[in-house]
């Protein structure tokens, strides 16, 4: 295996869709690929860093602005009057 | 839809039929149950405040309209997660996009033997260097930024998949895409954001 294919084989190796068979390859390159080992591992950080955005965005309040909710409701109670 | 709050059935049923009604507290019950996780993915895809709060107003008024064509046998929620969604995709495919990069630039290059061109710099771990309250905010400062900088194809997916937390199957169907498509695009998007954040963690090895 190159390490374009390595790459390219990352995503399915850590989501475990590969075949056992071509695990083993990846493995195995992985097991003598220093730039190819620094490159899943900054991937891997990748990934968490976009999932510690996800986990503090849950904690930022998401309420719907009054003006926004008046807005609306003003636009729908238009629209039933003009039938 | 992972994020959006659920009713139990018998409350949902109850408010479906009040708003085939046409009753405007029920108006006003679905925008304060749903708006707030609504309006957060509307943000998240336009980036953009006063486009989210447009989008959101189409969609719930589009989704009062019709309110008739809801099936029962599947999830309020659900049903108005794509309604918004696909007002906010409308909204970004009739957009020229700005600051955004091409993502071939952003993809690892190989020679012509398959080994890394540039091999790629080792990145510091959270180990290396615990963060404060501050640091962290100023990392996913700059992750939100990079995010912001991929093409919309590619953009999109990320949004949905690992912000907004979908299944790859929900975001392919949103997208209209197939499920493989969708998982390349996060790939392709998770190798161009590794290359857009690789100046800030990257480590500069000295030989």
């Amino acid at each position: 295996m190159t390490c374009r294919e390595f790459v390219e084989f990352l995503n399915a190796w850590l989501a475990g869709e590969l075949s056992p068979e071509e695990s083993i390859e990846f493995e195995r390159h992985l097991d003598a690929c220093d730039p190819c080992i620094d490159y899943l591992n900054a991937y891997k950080r990748t990934m968490q860093l976009v999932q510690e955005v996800a986990e503090h965005d849950e904690d930022i309040p998401d309420d719907v602005p009054d003006d926004l909710i008046t807005a609306i409701l003003t636009a729908q109670a238009k629209k039933k009057k003009q039938g | 839809m992972s994020r959006v709050p659920d009713l139990d059935p018998g409350q949902e049923a109850s408010l479906v039929q009040r708003l085939r009604a046409g009753e405007d507290d029920a108006y006003r019950a679905l925008l304060e149950l749903y708006g707030g996780s609504l309006l957060r993915a509307a943000r998240r895809l336009l980036r953009d405040e006063d486009e989210a709060a447009d989008a959101l107003q189409e969609a719930f008024l589009s989704a009062f309209r019709s309110i008739d064509k809801f099936q029962e046998n599947s999830r309020l929620s659900t049903w108005l997660y794509k309604i918004v969604v696909n007002h906010s995709l409308m909204r970004l495919r009739s957009r020229r996009a700005k600051g955004v990069e091409s993502l071939d630039d952003l993809l690892p290059q190989f020679d012509e033997t398959g080994h890394h061109l540039v091999p790629p710099s080792p990145w510091r771990t959270e180990s290396d260097s615990p963060r404060d309250a501050a640091q962290r905010s100023e990392e996913e400062a700059i992750v939100r930024a990079a995010i912001d900088r991929l093409p919309d194809p590619y953009r999109t997916v990320v949004v949905l998949r690992d912000l907004e937390g979908l299944e790859t199957a929900e975001v392919a169907d949103l997208l209209q895409i197939n499920a493989n498509t969708a998982k390349v695009r996060l790939h392709r998007a998770r190798q161009a954001l590794r290359t857009l954040l690789d100046p800030v963690f990257g480590v500069e090895v000295v030989t």
